[in-house]
């Protein structure tokens, strides 16, 4: 199972397991949330993700920062590690550092395994690297982030 | 019971030998792409048949050999390749026909089995819309009316009827389906009755293998004076399949199931019915008199034939035919029994895993499907696939049955006559190893 390898890193297949973020829960009534469901129709994957906003700080200008992202969903070991480091690594950025994130995510898993992860920026996201040389699999790691991205416009 | 039992005509009879080493080693030199490697470099598992067969160069030859020496359009020119095309085309027609008992005149070329059911369904709601005179009343589907297909079916079987009751008013009925996705008979005998139009059910399910009892449900449709429509995408390519003899209105089946080409499939139909039906698609060459305000139409199978017709694709599939017929169908049959259920008790016997269908000891043809705890369907066909066996993962087009079941995906793996007894036993090996791998079943 070698060949595998490159695909199921320690760390995805850890957080596969221990799936951060996951249940949905109750945002404070005072924070913006907005929430996205996605679907992946060609396997049956879904995933509803909900992400809360706290006011960031006093100052002019001040950005929002994610408070927490939380998730309800069912899906293969890809989407549910992604939507896991994603719940780990998206609390205290702002709604432009979170944007930002997810950009960097879609170009490495678009890259078909010819992209260096920019590791300080994407953390335990790196390991992806290895899903864009499985174009099949690409549509799993993303499912959780473009719901992200997508409830993060609809908050507040 | 509707799936399995003696009864079938189709379950092979145990007086059949299955295929010999020497004879199975043969067929396969026929597959070059079965002899290659996979992707990572082991040698390449192919069960993925019920998706799609592998072709014999025979096939492949056949086409090869229309297109340098016979090409031309068919029925229409009356110059010398026309007449062989047109010769190569009908010859193709008759062989395909006859392989599963009917006549040339009951047999429609379509692009595939979707395609077919589509034309049963909008030649009947053509009817419903006044077309076809007299003769398409019994085609003809309102309000008060009933459609009636399965639980079971695939995505093809189910969506057409749910279009044609939307268009016409009928209301969509089905059989349930049980725990092990098999047809409860007296399910059927309830949901099957007086307002019941059409019943459309699955000769042999997708997912599970099982082999519905036909006999039974046409008897239910016939005395409610329904239409029966068959699919027989999963048995014409497995078992002997006599459909006049089965008793039904309306089969399809599709040919790169079957060892043929892509982009073609039929639609049997019992004569006097597809004769009086409406056409599904019009244009050229299935007209007798055409002026600005109207057209006659031909008779079947020609009147649901419009536009340049595959012909490449219809030689293709009559050699894949007669290669079959040189194996035998009843021997392919008991081949693949053995090994469908090799399969099944392998499956049956593994820890963390559900074989959905059949249990072992029942009738199926070579194709089980399961659910691995704690892995999903995608992360199995993952590991499958790096270690060269190509199964199939996912819905397989039947999300209904698998939400009876409980599931969203499941790992499919399914035979043809030269899979070998050890390409089963390499699929149990690398599925055993599965859980281990993404520490399902350990300890958290």
């Amino acid at each position: 199972m070698s060949g595998l390898d490159g695909l199921y890193q320690e760390v995805i297949l850890d957080h596969a397991r221990r799936r951060s973020g996951q249940g949905l829960a109750e945002p404070v009534p005072e924070h913006a949330c907005g929430e996205s469901h996605q679907y992946n129709p060609t396997c049956g994957d879904e995933i509803t993700v909900r992400v809360e906003l706290a006011p960031g700080g006093t100052g002019a200008g001040a950005e929002p920062v994610v408070e927490r992202i939380t998730w309800e969903g069912e899906g293969c070991s890809i989407s549910m590690a992604a939507a896991s480091v994603l719940a780990e690594t998206a609390p205290g950025m702002t709604r432009t550092d979170l944007l930002a994130l997810i950009g960097e995510f879609r170009a490495l898993l678009r890259s078909r395994g010819t992209a260096e992860p920019d590791e300080e920026l994407l953390g335990d996201a790196a390991a992806f690297a290895g899903v864009s040389r499985f174009v099949a699999r690409v549509k799993c790691a993303m499912l959780g982030w473009v719901a992200a991205e997508e409830a993060l416009g609809r908050a507040g | 019971m509707v799936p399995t039992s003696g009864r079938n005509p189709a379950v092979p009879s145990q007086t059949v030998p299955p295929l010999t080493d020497s004879e199975l080693r043969r067929i396969r030199e026929d597959f070059p792409l079965l002899t290659g490697t996979a992707v990572g470099g082991a040698p390449l598992v192919y069960l993925d048949s019920g998706a799609t067969s592998q072709k014999p160069v025979a096939v492949l030859d056949a086409e090869r050999e229309f297109y340098l020496h016979r090409n031309a359009a068919v029925h229409r020119g009356a110059h010398s390749l026309a007449v062989e095309a047109t010769d190569a085309y009908e010859e193709a027609r008759r062989t395909v026909a006859g392989f599963v008992g009917a006549t040339e005149r009951e047999l429609v070329w379509t692009s595939n089995a979707t395609e077919a059911i589509n034309l049963v369904a909008y030649a009947f709601s053509n009817a419903a819309a006044g077309r076809g005179g007299a003769a398409a009343e019994r085609f003809r589907l309102g309000p008060g009316d009933e459609i009636v297909t399965t639980e079971a079916e695939h995505h093809a079987n189910l969506i057409p009827w749910q279009e044609l009751a939307a268009r016409t008013g009928a209301t969509l009925r089905w059989i349930p389906a049980d725990d092990a996705g098999a047809l409860d008979p007296a399910a059927a005998a309830e949901v099957i009755g007086d307002r019941t139009r059409v019943v459309a059910f699955t000769h042999v399910s997708n997912v599970t293998g099982a082999i519905t009892d036909v006999a039974g449900l046409v008897e239910l449709a016939r005395e409610a004076g329904a239409l029966t429509v068959l699919d027989a995408c999963q048995s014409v390519p497995h078992l002997p399949v006599d459909l006049p003899g089965l008793g039904v209105d309306f089969a399809v089946f599709s040919g790169h199931k079957m060892l043929g080409p892509t982009g073609i499939g039929a639609l049997y139909g019992r004569a006097e019915l597809l004769d009086a039906m409406p056409p599904f698609l019009t244009g050229g060459s299935m007209i007798t008199r055409v002026t600005m305000e109207s057209a006659q139409y031909l008779p079947a199978p020609t009147r649901f034939e419009a536009g340049t017709q595959r012909i490449a694709q219809a030689v293709g599939l009559a050699e894949a035919v007669r290669y079959l017929q040189g194996i035998g169908m009843d021997r392919i049959a008991a081949h693949e029994h053995a090994l469908g259920q090799r399969l099944a008790e392998g499956l049956a016997g593994m820890e963390g895993v559900r074989l959905v269908g059949p249990p072992p000891g029942t009738e199926r043809v070579g194709l089980a499907a399961v659910d691995v705890a704690g892995v999903h369907a995608h992360d199995v066909g993952q590991v499958l696939d790096a270690a060269g066996v190509a199964v199939r993962v996912g819905h397989h087009c039947a999300q209904p049955l698998h939400r009876r079941l409980g599931l969203t995906a499941t790992t499919r793996a399914s035979t043809y006559l030269y899979n070998t007894a050890e390409d089963v036993d390499r699929f149990l090996t690398e599925l055993a190893g599965v859980r281990a791998y993404f520490g399902a079943g350990d300890p958290r």
